[in-house]
């Protein structure tokens, strides 16, 4: 007997996903999934967005990591809610996960969430966790084949920072290049050139992001 | 990196259908993935194996796997084009503007089963 399903495999995580997003849109807050390779400064480039906006918009943070809280104490240790998440080994979140951890932040108290994902390259940009936007980033020390090797978060981002930029005299990656290989994929990509240590960049950067929250607030 | 997970869920959608048409077994299952998805067909079968080894109702199964090439549609000329190498670049006119219309695609199309 055959039996026609035609079933997205992923049919759990997004009616879940879709719940969140209705949830965010109640509470009119803005969400951005931020994701990254493991060491590229997603925390560190927090720390500092959340340094130049505390004072306009209210933020909260959803840290996910395969083990510790370390992220999330670093960003509590900032004055600003934070909750961690533990993947117990799993190289991704997904909606059920931030669906779970919603009960521990009171969304009505923020305008901007960020999400940051585990560390990780490819299965992050699979999972929609019901967020407005996605960003990513990439360090100048990661190397200028990073799009073309891993082209789906490339693709699925709406903005792209590109971090450690005091490092660039060091290597040999390009902007140029990087942009190049940017426009055959994903052309409509914001592209931030920062360095979370240095503070460069971190303005226009965070003044996209108030933009953004406050385009949801007034809808 | 995460077959292993998304087979749990075809595992999971498979034996809610099953139970829905009161069937014994499976034999066949069809999956479609896209070649634009963080899923290597490869990792699909060999985590297919692994359940259809644990589960009585899945011993024995064959899971074919159809891959879908990256194709968008030009939305300057209408040409509908397949991406190589994850260039998105009209073959006809060159343009930049597109949409996807496959590579994404991660489904259960049908599978066969018995009493």
């Amino acid at each position: 007997m055959k039996v026609e399903l035609v079933t997205n495999v992923l049919d759990a995580n997004t009616a879940i996903a879709e719940q969140n997003r209705q949830f965010f849109a109640a509470k009119g807050v803005f969400v951005l999934n931020l994701m990254s390779a493991p060491g590229a400064g997603k925390t560190t480039i927090l720390e500092k967005t959340i340094e130049a906006l505390k004072d306009q918009i209210r933020i909260g943070v959803i840290e996910g990591d395969i083990c510790t809280t370390r992220d999330a104490e670093r960003i509590a240790a900032l004055g600003i809610p934070a909750v961690q998440i533990n993947t117990d080994g799993a190289c991704h979140l997904d909606a059920n996960m931030i669906l779970r951890s919603l009960q521990n932040l009171s969304l009505e108290d923020l305008d901007l969430l960020v999400i940051e994902n585990v560390g990780n390259l490819v299965c992050p940009a699979e999972f929609d966790l019901g967020e407005h936007y996605k960003a990513m980033v990439i360090s100048v020390t990661e190397g200028n084949d990073k799009p073309t090797k891993y082209p789906l978060m490339f693709k699925e981002s709406q903005a792209i920072l590109v971090n450690k930029l005091d490092l660039l005299p060091y290597t040999d990656f390009s902007l140029e290049v990087l942009k190049q290989d940017l426009e055959t994929l994903n052309p409509q990509a914001q592209v931030f050139p920062i360095s979370a240590r240095t503070g460069e960049g971190v303005v226009a950067w965070s003044q996209w992001l108030v933009e953004l929250a406050s385009s949801i607030k007034s809808k | 990196m995460h077959e292993l997970g998304l087979m749990q869920q075809v595992v999971q959608i498979l034996q809610a259908s099953v139970q829905k048409e009161g069937l014994e077994r499976v034999n066949y299952v069809k999956l479609v993935v896209g070649q634009m998805t963080a899923a290597q067909p490869d990792a699909l079968q060999f985590a297919f194996e692994v359940f259809a080894s644990m589960e009585n109702w899945l011993k024995g199964a064959v899971l074919e796997i159809e891959e879908r090439e990256i194709k968008a549609r030009c939305l300057d000329c209408g040409e509908l084009f397949t991406v190589v190498e994850y260039r998105f670049i009209c073959s006809e006119c060159g343009s930049l503007n597109h949409e996807l219309e496959s590579g994404r695609e991660l489904f259960i199309d049908y599978y066969e089963g018995d009493k």
